[in-house]
């Protein structure tokens, strides 16, 4: 702890640090926080605890399909999305086609983790809060789909089952009858989700009005995903930028409305990924319908990728955002450079801009509001 | 919505031709090669001018050639109200890595212009706080170029595994 006279006021300012062993900054974050009394006046998050050298792996390594592993280690929350965003930017950059039967697979696949990680995302943030209960009801429903996906790929969190164009191997027998049977059950969770945590009065005041992002500010920082949804701005990548199979399917983009607050606050942004639950909940089944039940989960590629010379920067809507990847090939087996550009990172730079003036305990809320995960911060 | 081939033309007009390149790998996106010492002024017109729009900075690179020994700064932009998207590049020589901050025209480019610093080297000229971010401010090197050597001890630890 210092302690430092404020230049602008003249008052007594305190620098403290959140983290990076602290239960609410949701993994090693640091944050240094500058305190006048109670009231942050500055924040600077310190990251790199977690830096595993993703991109220098990824060059390094003499295929580029051998990267995947790698990325879903990233954001280890939502594994199977890192691996979607990897093998499309691929397979656009080498022209493949993709087997109708696997693009089906990939996007159940994709949703139901969406559902996994705001499932997490949600309950985490209510217990920052303290609302311990409802992160146990999360669980459990996260818990089934976990089931289903180590029931497909045999891991419960780390998958490495897509691949370029294709999937490692196919999915079991009854894969469709569970999953519409997870379907069926989930959905009226969202209301119990709904009286438990969204309109309960102290999780209310503990969010409504803080951590407003305005939408102008949100466009500056590129934010993406449910943080600028929660902004106000209608932008999904699912339906803005489509890729895979996407504009065949019916669903809404969620947006805040300032229905307890201000536009933009830390209810806002958790509201959006609520209804973007039941939105995803909707895709599954209309996935489901056209699902193929035959067909080839590999297309004919050759073993060894080689790309020819060029660059691509692809990006798809992971849970938190705007997932993009930027790969340049250089004729060789290994791809010359390969960025992520992660949404957590983005939107742990605008967290300076949305926390000034607001008081020491409302930095958990707002924290817990943009959803980050540390692995994918650092990379 | 305009192309790519259409946004240089317009850039060009702007600009003149010396600042300015068309390049296109045999697959993937083309891209807009910028001098190093227009690379404001060409992103400012970019994000204000009435046809452009591109106020999204989605995505900012930093790049090692060995062979040409240069150094090099991606750009990705989109406009969501145009919905278009361009890509910029920079390069700059590898002993004088110097390029001008966009941080003031993107906010979102203050941790990626100090990413780009980390890991390849590339000095961004007016931003406000240049420092490393992902490793520490005392680590030696930058670990994404290509003859990269790790240091054998970090404050007397080693490094190896």
């Amino acid at each position: 702890m210092i302690e430092v006279i404020s230049k602008e006021t003249g008052n007594k300012e305190m620098v403290i640090n959140m983290g990076p062993q602290h239960p609410s900054t949701h993994g090693v974050l640091r944050l240094e926080l500058v305190l006048d009394g109670e009231i942050i006046t500055k924040v600077r998050p310190h990251i790199g605890y977690l830096h595993r050298c993703f991109e220098k792996y990824a060059e390094q390594m003499d295929d580029y399909a051998k990267v995947i592993p790698y990325t879903d280690r990233m954001d280890y929350v939502s594994a199977i999305n890192q691996e979607h965003g990897y093998v499309i930017a691929l397979e656009r950059m080498l022209e493949l086609e993709v087997p109708e039967r696997v693009e089906y697979i990939r996007v159940i696949m994709a949703e139901l983790q969406r559902i996994a990680s705001h499932l997490l995302g949600i309950g985490a943030f209510g217990l920052d809060l303290g609302a311990f209960s409802p992160f146990l009801y999360l669980f459990t429903e996260r818990e089934k789909i976990l089931d289903i996906f180590e029931k497909v790929t045999g891991a419960r969190l780390l998958y490495n089952y897509f691949a370029v164009a294709g999937l490692m191997r196919d999915v079991h027998p009854e894969f469709k009858t569970d999953t519409a049977e997870f379907v069926k059950t989930f959905r009226p969770k969202i209301k119990e989700l709904n009286d438990l945590l969204s309109y309960n009065k102290i999780f209310i005041q503990r969010t409504a009005n803080i951590g407003v992002l305005p939408e102008k500010v949100a466009f500056n920082y590129a934010a993406s995903g449910p943080v600028l949804r929660g902004s106000g701005v209608k932008w999904d990548l699912r339906k803005n930028d489509p890729y895979s199979i996407y504009d065949r399917f019916e669903f809404d983009i969620p947006v805040g409305t300032g229905e307890v607050g201000t536009l933009g606050d830390c209810w806002d942004r958790y509201m959006v990924r609520v209804k973007e639950m039941e939105q995803s909940l909707r895709i599954i089944e209309q996935a489901l319908d056209g699902m193929p039940d035959e067909g080839d989960v590999m297309a004919a590629i050759p073993k060894r990728i080689r790309a020819k010379e060029g660059e691509i920067y692809v990006r798809t809507e992971s849970p938190r955002g705007e997932l993009g990847y930027y790969i340049v090939s250089d004729k060789s087996a290994s791809p010359f450079r390969v960025k992520a550009r992660a949404p957590s990172f983005v939107h742990l730079s605008l967290l300076p801009a949305i926390s000034r003036g607001s008081l020491i305990a409302d930095m958990v809320a707002i924290v817990g509001s943009i959803d980050i995960v540390l692995g994918e911060v650092d990379r | 919505m305009k192309t790519p081939e259409e946004i240089f033309e317009y850039l060009k007009n702007e600009f003149g031709e010396d600042a300015l390149t068309f390049e296109k790998g045999d697959i993937g996106d083309p891209w807009i090669l910028v001098d190093a010492a227009s690379i404001k002024s060409v992103s400012k017109f970019l994000r204000d001018d009435p046809g452009m729009r591109f106020n999204t900075l989605m995505c900012l690179s930093g790049l090692h050639y060995p062979k040409e020994e240069e150094l090099g700064v991606v750009y990705n932009l989109h406009s969501t109200e145009l919905n278009q998207t361009i890509t910029l590049k920079v390069r700059v020589p590898i002993d004088e890595p110097a390029v001008p901050s966009v941080e003031a025209i993107w906010k979102t480019a203050d941790w990626h212009e100090r990413e780009a610093y980390d890991m390849v080297g590339v000095t961004f000229e007016g931003h406000p706080n240049h420092k490393r971010i992902l490793l520490p401010d005392d680590w030696e090197g930058h670990p994404l170029r290509k003859d990269y050597v790790p240091q054998e001890f970090y404050r007397g630890v080693t490094t190896r595994a």
